[in-house]
Parts: structure tokens; C-alpha cells; sequence
């Protein structure tokens, strides 16, 4: 993949010097050492980047109409189904996904298992893009985006779940920023902020297991506010929250070894030896945590079923769609894990990883959206706000593919840290 | 009192962990008050009589002229609005209705039937305990009325709403909001006055009075009718009771009526979840700091170089 960045086979960037001793400037750091001829040359080189201009050049327009014409432009503004896509998918899908970043935080720092370090900062970066383009997500299908603050700051509303989904999402998301400033850095050169935050790391951790715990469960918990709209397999007042909670721990570590399979393949030339010796067998201790994590969540979920005796609804057609779910979306992935770490088949964590990070934001898109209603009718999604989905994802993953081209997540950085 | 033990109860709810806190400290015992909220004392209601309707629309006409909703594209008096449907459901309320009447024809019966919806102004209503900006007050007369410039138009009012009816206005960009009834609250409640879709039926369909006696007027009804009535009053105790109540001649889910719900208010649901924030604020710290103590050993003296060398 080397080759798509660049045709001269030149090292890149990972200290402030250049080869013949000169510094980089900030501005040759961000250009990757490239001329901005060569620069955009590697861009245009680049199929992936035709595929997301594609998305853009359709996406972009589309979300200015929603802005200037409102919802009702491009989706089908259900009364019925007040969330869509933008919060079934982008909120309720992607924040499970980004539950890497406190898992290996506390892996790492609280747990003191530094033998996962070359991995840890990847899971931040994974986390605090997740949360941050969840907000995005959040700010497309607000009705009065402009008034995000109003929560924290105008009008307060404390005994509401989603005040603590909004307070905690906030404060995680600045704890996320603090966890990633050493990388930036060591990147920018500015060793004091670094220091910093070394010294009250443990402090930012044990304050992001806190705030993940309630809001991963908060967002379950939102649904107990309809507790005769969810389909009462997928609806538990007394589980919701933990339900939420348990399968965000797999969800983070599966997206997690989603993306160091993305970076290790397709992104070889960025990464370090460090990264790339390690990250085999890391993927095998992450798959363990997922094997164990599903294990939990099967059993609460069969807990749930039998605490509200619910097994008549096992025979219905939704009894046999909920069982799918669990069977591909949960029971498939935990053998393939089971299997994959015993006999130390990289490939297959993959794979299950891939089923279970599929399978989590199955689940969610079900709550939210396939099982609300479910004695009502099935609301389908605009084409309008799916494509909106598919740009703001492609948002994130140019985000989240700028910054791993340049910070020191995948790579350590050589020289002063 | 009633109404004060309500207060502390809200605030009570509000406060969080900091009342949890000062409650276990002080010694009273909030909760006690918090156990069963049964409404305002002087709230107002309405009965809707759905043996007396003959689906007019006059309460529906009355309603946009007093909210100042805009003009349908079929005039009230067009009936065969009543066949209208989306996605096979009835016509519901929307950002141009706070109120509609639908009609339901029974085999067993040789008329139609009309049940007029709106909001029911519970007494707990489900709107006001889910919503993160406190856009929702439930006023001693009983109304539910919404603020709306504080929403940010979340949405999870709607959600939580066990009666589908807040609606929100997607056509506008920069004038979105919810819409729903609010008992004329503004123009008419708040005077103690009827609302207006009340004082336009000409069927005496709708009741206005204090909740507590349109309660006794409901089971005299059903008492003095024999027949007439299904022996039930709808909204005396769904979801913690409602302001709105309603009487039929035929079993309530025969005219689109859930009769599904739960009793108790939606927020008792929400609740079990609500008690576990502060336990993970409080002891969460506590356990992974000690985990942490536990899983990283420290040799004496050699230490702390060590730990600062491990990180990259």
C-alpha cells in the first residue's frame, strides 16, 4: 500500500528530524514529507478516495438540504418512529463500537497489562472518533441542532436518562481528547502537555470505566421509556441497561480488531515494527475478551427472556427473528473466538470480529428501529437518510485515516517523548 | 400537601445523587411521599363519552382555530377524511392537529363509532419525565404544557409518549418544535375555562370538570346505564392515570384503544436504572482504583522508574 502514498520508497515521518538533520515543519508533517503536487497525486492515486468523492458529491448537497428545508426533506419524518437511521445506526450503532478506548485504558493503566500498549492508543483514537461523529450523527437529526449546549448549560433536565447520556457522552469525550494529547504531543513537540497528562492518567481512566458504565447503559436504558412500543424480547426493564453495557465490551474489542486488521493490511507502511510483531498476538487476547464478554451476554439475555417469561414469544415470527440475531449476531462470533484463541487462528478472530462488530449494530438497528413499533408497521428509511448515514461515516473514516496517517498511534515516535 | 409532597419528590428525582445523598444524611424519607403520585388535587379533566359522539369534527375545527394550526387541505365538514390512512393506521396527530376523530365500524353494531384522540395530560405524564431540557411542565390544572424554547428536538418525548401523540414539525428547518394539545392551557385552562374543542360539541361528548368528580361522574354513568357502558373508565389508571378519560359502549380495543398498558407510570420503568448511577459513580471509583492496587505490585524502592520507563 506503500505505493499509493508515495512512488519514492522514502521513510516516513517519525521524528522532528529530517534525514540530513534539518527539522520537519508542521506544515511538511501534515503533507507527510510530500510536495503538494505529490500529495495530491497519492490522493488521486487512491481508489478508495473515488469511492468517498462519489459518496460526497451526492451526501453533501443532500445534508445542506436537510438544514436549510428540514427533516422532513430527506427522511420520512415519522411521527411514529421518531429515530431513524441517524440515531438507530449512528448513535445507538456507533457508540458500542467505540467502547475500545476505555477497555484498553483500564486494560493498560488499571489493570497494568502493558503488554497491550502498542495497541492501547489505536482503541483510544477508535473511541473518541466513534463518540465524536456519534455526536455528529446527533447533530444531523436534532431538530434544533444549534441548541446542543442547552442540556448542560440553559435548561436542565436531571432525572431524564438521555441528561446523563448528554453530561456523560460530553465529559467522555474531553476525557478521550485528554488520553489522546501525548500522542499529538510527541507529534507537535510539546513534551510538558504530555507530562501532564501522564500524571493523572489513572484518574482519566477509572473516570472513563465510570462514565462508559452509565452511559453505554443509558443509551439501553432510553428504551424503558417505551415499555409497549419494543418488542418484549428485545425490551427488559430490569436488563435493558446492562444488556447495553455487556455487549459494548465485545463491540469495542471486535471494532478494535476491525481496525488494527484495516491498518495492519492497508496501512503496513505506517505502522512500526513494534505494531506489526505484536498486533497477532494481541488480536488473539483481544478475541479472548470478546469469547467471554458473549458468554455474559448470552446467559443475561436468556435471563432476561425467563426473569419476564417470555418464552411463548420464542415460537412467533419474532421469536424466530430474535433468535437469528443472537445466533449469528452473538453465538456464531463466540465459537469462531473460542476457536480462534485456543488454536491461535489469527484469521478467524478476524472474521468473528467482523460478524460481531455486524452483529452489534444489528441488535441496536433492531431495538431502535425493526422491534419499535413492532405491533404498529415497519418504518423504511428514506434513500435520503441512508445516503446522509453512508456520508457521515465516510466522514469519519477519512478523520479517523488523517489522523492515523500522522499521529504516533500506529508507530512510536523516535526522539524526544 | 399533596401538591408539596409532589415537589419534593420532582426535586427530590432532580437533584440526583446530590438528594439521594442529603436524603440518607438528613434522615427523612422522601421516598415515602415519591411512592404513588395520584395527580394534582384541583386538576381539571375531561370525559369523553364515545356513546355520544357522531364524529362531526366540530372539536377538531375549534382546535385549529384556537392553536391557530394551519388550514387542512380537506375543510372539517369532508368525512371522508375518516378514510384516510398511513402505513394502514388511522389518522393520528401531527404538526397541523393536536386532535382527530376517527371512525370504527363494528360488525356487531349497526352505526359507526368515533373516538376523538388528543393528549391525555396524565398525571405522571411519560413526555415530561423523559425529556433532558425540561421542556414539559404538568401544571396544578392539570394541563401538560411544552416550552418550546428550550427543546432541542431530541424526540424522546415521542418516543416515550405510550399514547403516540406529540408530533414534531419536520417540514421547518429553523422553526421545528413539537406540537401537541395542551388543554388550551394559554388562552382557556389557565382561566378556568373549558378548552375549546369542549365547548364546541354539540353531542355533549366531552365533559369538563375536576378530575376527581368527572371520576364519580364516569362510574355513575356506567351505574345508571346499565348496558349502555362497558363497566371501565379508560385513563382512571393507565399509565398512573390521565387527565383525559373515556367511556365506550364497546370493549375500548375495538375503537383502536391500547389496552396494553401498564398501570403504574412510565418512569417506574425507567427507574431501576436511574438507582444504579450513583451506585457506579460511587463505588466504580473505589473498585478499579483497588483493582489496580492489587494488579500492579510495586517493589520497594525500584518502582516508580520502572512504571514511568513502561509507557510509550
Amino acid at each position: 500500500m506503500k505505493h499509493i502514498i508515495s512512488d519514492v520508497p522514502a521513510i516516513p515521518i517519525v521524528s522532528h528530524e529530517k534525514p540530513d538533520g534539518s527539522r520537519w515543519t508542521i506544515r511538511e508533517k501534515l503533507l507527510l514529507g510530500l510536495s503538494p503536487s505529490e500529495y495530491r497525486a497519492q490522493f488521486i492515486r487512491n481508489p478508495v478516495n473515488w469511492l468517498l468523492i462519489c459518496i460526497f458529491a451526492v451526501g453533501i448537497p443532500i445534508i445542506i438540504q436537510r438544514y436549510l428545508f428540514g427533516l422532513a426533506s430527506v427522511t420520512h419524518a415519522s411521527n411514529d418512529y421518531p429515530w431513524g437511521l441517524f440515531l438507530g445506526f449512528g448513535l445507538f450503532g456507533m457508540v458500542p463500537l467505540s467502547a475500545s478506548g476505555f477497555m484498553l485504558g483500564t486494560t493498560v493503566e488499571v489493570f497494568g497489562r502493558k503488554d497491550f500498549h502498542p495497541i492501547e492508543r489505536l482503541a483510544l483514537l477508535n473511541g473518541l472518533l466513534g463518540y465524536f461523529f456519534a455526536v455528529v450523527y446527533l447533530e444531523v437529526d436534532l431538530g434544533m441542532p444549534w441548541r446542543l449546549p442547552y442540556p448542560m448549560f440553559v435548561s436542565l433536565g436531571p432525572a431524564a436518562v438521555l441528561f446523563l447520556v448528554a453530561w456523560h457522552v460530553a465529559t467522555y469525550l474531553s476525557v478521550q481528547i485528554a488520553e489522546l494529547v501525548p500522542a499529538f504531543c510527541e507529534w507537535y513537540g510539546w513534551l510538558k502537555g504530555k507530562r501532564f497528562i501522564r500524571s493523572i492518567i489513572l484518574g482519566l481512566t477509572i473516570a472513563g470505566i465510570i462514565l462508559s458504565t452509565l452511559h453505554q447503559g443509558a443509551l439501553g436504558a432510553l428504551f424503558t421509556y417505551a415499555p409497549g412500543k419494543v418488542h418484549p424480547l428485545w425490551y427488559s426493564d430490569a436488563f435493558q441497561w446492562i444488556h447495553f453495557f455487556c455487549s459494548s465490551i465485545f463491540a469495542g474489542l471486535s471494532m478494535l480488531i476491525v481496525a488494527s486488521t484495516l491498518c495492519k493490511y492497508f496501512m503496513r507502511w505506517r505502522c512500526d515494527e513494534r505494531f506489526l510483531d505484536s498486533v497477532d498476538r494481541l488480536t488473539l487476547g483481544l478475541g479472548k475478551g470478546c469469547a467471554y464478554a458473549m458468554i455474559t451476554y448470552l446467559v443475561i439475555k436468556i435471563v432476561a427472556v425467563a426473569h419476564d417469561n417470555e418464552y411463548a414469544y420464542l415460537l412467533t415470527g419474532w421469536g424466530q427473528y430474535y433468535l437469528l440475531e443472537l445466533g449469528i449476531g452473538v453465538v456464531l462470533p463466540m465459537f469462531l473466538f473460542a476457536y480462534g484463541v485456543k488454536h491461535a487462528r489469527v484469521g478467524l478472530v478476524r472474521f468473528a470480529a467482523v460478524i460481531s462488530a455486524l452483529g452489534i449494530i444489528w441488535n441496536r438497528i433492531n431495538t431502535a428501529l425493526i422491534a419499535f413499533n413492532w405491533d404498529l408497521y415497519q418504518e423504511i428509511p428514506h434513500w435520503k437518510e441512508v445516503w446522509i448515514t453512508i456520508t457521515i461515516y465516510s466522514l469519519y473514516f477519512i478523520t479517523y485515516r488523517f489522523i492515523l496517517y500522522r499521529l504516533p498511534i500506529l508507530y512510536e515516535w523516535k526522539g524526544a517523548k | 400537601m399533596k401538591v408539596k409532597a409532589r415537589i419534593s419528590r420532582r426535586s427530590f428525582l432532580g437533584s440526583g445523587l446530590a438528594g439521594t445523598v442529603a436524603a440518607s444524611v438528613i434522615g427523612e424519607r422522601p421516598a415515602e411521599a415519591a411512592q404513588d403520585f395520584q395527580g394534582y388535587p384541583d386538576a381539571m379533566g375531561v370525559i369523553v363519552d364515545l356513546t355520544r359522539c357522531v364524529g362531526c369534527r366540530s372539536c377538531e375545527a375549534a382546535c385549529n382555530k384556537e392553536q391557530k394550526l394551519p388550514q387542512p387541505a380537506e375543510p372539517f365538514n369532508d368525512y371522508s377524511v375518516f378514510d384516510h390512512t398511513h402505513h394502514g393506521q388511522k389518522r393520528r396527530t401531527d404538526e397541523t392537529r393536536y386532535t382527530v376523530v376517527n371512525k370504527y365500524e363494528l360488525p356487531e353494531i349497526d352505526h359507526p363509532l368515533f373516538r376523538k384522540i388528543q393528549c391525555n395530560h396524565c398525571n405522571e405524564p411519560a413526555c415530561l419525565t423523559s425529556c433532558f431540557v425540561n421542556a414539559y411542565t404538568k401544571t396544578p390544572e392539570g394541563a401538560v404544557i411544552y416550552n418550546p424554547k428550550v427543546c432541542v428536538g431530541c424526540r424522546t418525548c415521542m418516543v416515550a409518549c405510550p399514547f403516540y401523540i406529540p408530533a414534531f414539525r419536520y417540514s421547518s428547518a429553523f422553526h421545528a418544535r413539537i406540537m401537541k394539545c395542551i388543554f388550551c392551557y394559554d388562552t382557556r385552562l389557565k382561566y378556568g375555562k373549558p378548552p375549546a374543542c369542549v365547548e364546541a360539541c354539540p353531542q355533549e361528548a366531552l365533559t369538563f370538570g375536576k378530575r376527581r368528580e368527572l371520576l364519580d361522574l364516569a362510574h355513575h354513568r356506567i351505574r345508571e346505564n346499565p348496558g349502555r357502558y362497558v363497566d371501565y373508565v379508560y385513563g382512571e389508571h393507565e399509565v398512573g392515570g390521565t387527565s383525559w378519560m373515556y367511556l365506550s359502549g364497546v370493549d375500548f380495543d375495538k375503537v383502536g384503544m391500547d389496552m396494553h398498558l401498564p398501570k403504574e407510570p412510565i418512569l417506574k420503568f425507567v427507574k431501576d436504572f436511574l438507582a444504579i448511577v450513583p451506585m457506579v459513580l460511587t463505588i466504580w471509583p473505589a473498585l478499579f482504583a483497588g483493582i489496580h492496587l492489587l494488579a500492579t505490585r510495586k517493589d520497594t524502592g525500584t518502582a516508580e522508574g520502572n512504571d514511568e520507563n513502561g509507557e510509550g
